[in-house]
């Protein structure tokens, strides 16, 4: 328990540091960002539309603290002003239609390459020297090198333009509306494939390699051979009991990762114009889009954050040590 | 990979002659780095590296002129006259991709060396110091370490002003955590080490202590963090120009994929336009990747491949 409640303290702590850096940003940056912004964006607004966002940037004239405090305060009663790209949308709707897309797209592929990845580093510690663990190691090396965005880009003009077997861009097919249908569910199934593909072949290595190396370590442990020498089965060894305690270090890795997903996912929806939240993201950079960009990356903070303490609640369910100290 | 190679390896760090034992004793780092250099991993890598550093070097020799100047009729596909094409706007694809190589492995081996820097000072005075100071320094890593790195790249890169400076800082900013949870937890474990504590009681100044008698004996670890730092200055510095937020005018591989986004070579099917670039950052990383794992390899025996194999069948 208190080492839950330590977490959640540290959790807590860096959301506070990213609002905090939110705050600061617009208000210490040289050139003036803000001022171009409303420059582009003022004759569009209502006054107290203007008002609320020179408050959220700190153009009004009151001491820094004052504005901290409210800042604070709106970020966690949700307003986060309008966005300017997609004006009179508030930043906080635009987000909450997007934000699901990227989840599926990082999820979808986070679970994939966990769930390989692990699998084939089980098989080649287990097997040393074999051909799983000669052959495929430097192949996912070899891919994983490659930029989340390139592969992104030769998979859409390899099987999307060239061949055509997979859409090329967007999340389901134009003139579809969400519903609860097997066209639909197919439709955004095909439209999921490529980019998640690319994020699971960027990644599916460190996996591979992270639990191939733990099992490594794990299998030249005493009860291993303990366990061979009673005489259990080759597979209750590899899985109950090595497996089983070499996962520990992947389910940390899980929660890690999951920020790296989504910050993957972002150049990778920006290739496919899969409509998440980094490929809205790109879009209020390229029109200067301020209050979006920010509401976004506290969004994604916030989603990593509770990915990471979720980790922590299991974490404690399946590591007892962690319990006793 | 790397079936043959570990009883090299090993052959090289043991004596040649057992009259020469005592001697040998002091000889660890040097069996290092003949493990290194005898390693396939590593001169593959190297190799690669090598032959990327003198195309850089090289590059107004070879491709005189500015790449980006419009030579050529535009979206040729390769021909004897441009080996990689020309883009959209008929400049040289190839001219392209070797200057680009300046500016990227420049960023890249900046961004590694300083991200190392910083997360070196962080993590050995964190390990040297304890207490408070490795609690709050800790702290500030494992923030940095959770922000997700991409998003607050570009929200930073996007308000600072465009340029090859801001892209450096940035990427410094939000890769220096990594490398220095690594060495904290190294540094930690040889603070503890008898002749540390020896140190400290003859009085030697912790800058000393920290930086000759610490550091010396992490210089492996250092290293791969500073390879895996490099690797993810490249690929990161790509990402944040294929966004767009880097300087556009300036000719690095990012730039060049993203030009070649922008003026639609996936949809025109000028796939020469943007292969070079994506495969070089590839190679690149892919050859330090090598690097490390060398280094892994021989550092931690267990991790080599035994020439045995299957111990169970």
């Amino acid at each position: 328990m208190r080492f839950i409640v330590r977490r959640l303290a540290f959790y807590l702590l860096a959301f506070w540091v990213s609002i905090t850096l939110n705050f600061l940003l617009p208000r210490f940056m040289p050139g003036d960002p803000v001022t171009r912004m409303f420059a582009q964006a003022a004759n569009k607004m209502q006054p107290h539309q203007i008002e609320q966002l020179r408050q959220l940037f700190g153009l009004d004239e009151r001491p820094i603290w004052q504005q901290y405090l409210t800042y604070v305060h709106n970020i966690f009663t949700g307003q986060m002003g309008v966005s300017i790209s997609r004006f009179p949308t508030p930043v906080s709707e635009v987000i909450g239609s997007q934000i699901g897309w990227t989840l599926l797209l990082g999820g979808t592929a986070l679970v994939i390459a966990v769930v390989i990845g692990n699998l084939l580093g089980i098989l080649a510690a287990w097997r040393r020297g074999g051909v799983l663990d000669s052959v495929f190691p430097p192949i996912l090396v070899f891919v994983g090198s490659f930029p989340y965005f390139w592969l992104a880009m030769a998979a859409l003009y390899l099987f999307g333009v060239v061949l055509g077997w997979f859409p090329i861009r967007h999340a389901f097919d134009a003139g579809m509306t969400p519903e609860l249908s097997w066209t639909f569910f197919s439709s955004v199934a095909t439209h999921l494939f490529l980019p998640a593909l690319t994020i699971v072949l960027v990644s599916i290595g460190g996996w591979m390699l992270g639990m191939r190396n733990t099992m490594i370590a794990t299998t030249a442990e005493d009860y291993i051979l303990m366990a061979e020498a009673k005489g259990l089965t080759n597979n209750r060894i590899m899985f109950r009991y090595a497996a089983r305690n070499a996962m520990l270090p992947s389910v940390t890795a899980f929660g890690m990762s999951f920020g790296f997903i989504v910050g993957g996912a972002l150049l990778t929806e920006v290739v496919f114009a899969y409509p998440g939240v980094g490929y809205q993201l790109l879009a209020a950079v390229q029109g200067l889009d301020y209050p979006l960009m920010q509401g976004i990356f506290l969004t994604i903070t916030a989603a990593v954050l509770v990915a990471n303490f979720i980790v922590d609640i299991v974490y404690v369910r399946l590591d007892p040590r962690v319990r006793v100290s | 990979m790397s079936v043959t190679n570990p009883s090299d390896t090993v052959a090289l760090a043991t004596p040649d002659a057992p009259t020469s034992a005592p001697a040998s004793i002091r000889r660890p780092r040097h069996g290092l780095i003949r493990g290194i250099l005898g390693n396939r991993k590593a001169a593959f890598g190297a190799g690669v590296l090598l032959v990327f550093a003198v195309v850089a070097l090289a590059a107004p020799l070879l491709a005189p002129g500015n790449p980006s100047l419009i030579t050529a009729i535009a979206s040729q596909p390769p021909s004897a006259e441009h080996l990689f094409g020309t883009t959209a706007k008929g400049q040289d694809v190839l001219a392209l991709t070797m200057h680009g190589a300046r500016t990227s492995l420049l960023v890249g081996f900046v961004v590694g060396a300083a991200a190392t820097l910083v997360g070196l000072l962080v993590g050995v005075a964190s390990a040297y110091f304890g207490r408070v100071i490795d609690d709050l320094l800790s702290l500030v890593t494992n923030v940095f370490l959770l922000i997700p790195g991409l998003p607050l790249l570009v929200i930073l890169a996007a308000f600072l002003p465009p340029g090859i400076g801001t892209v450096v800082v940035v990427l410094i900013i939000t890769g220096w955590a990594g490398s220095a949870r690594v060495l904290r937890s190294q540094a930690l474990s040889i603070r503890s080490k008898d002749f540390v504590a020896a140190a400290v009681v003859t009085g030697e100044n912790p800058l000393r202590i920290m930086f000759r008698e610490i550091l010396p004996n992490m210089a492996s670890i250092v290293m791969s963090t500073f390879l895996a730092c490099v690797i993810f200055g490249i690929g990161a510095q790509a990402g944040l120009e294929f966004l767009g937020l880097g300087d556009a005018s300036v000719v690095t591989w990012g730039t060049n994929l993203y030009w070649a986004s922008n003026d639609g070579a996936l949809f025109t099917g000028a796939w020469w336009a943007f292969v070079p670039s994506g495969l070089c950052i590839a190679l690149v990383a892919f050859a330090l990747a090598m690097v490390n794992y060398a280094v892994d390899e021989v550092t931690n025996p267990r991790l080599r491949t035994k020439k045995k194999g299957r111990t169970r069948a």
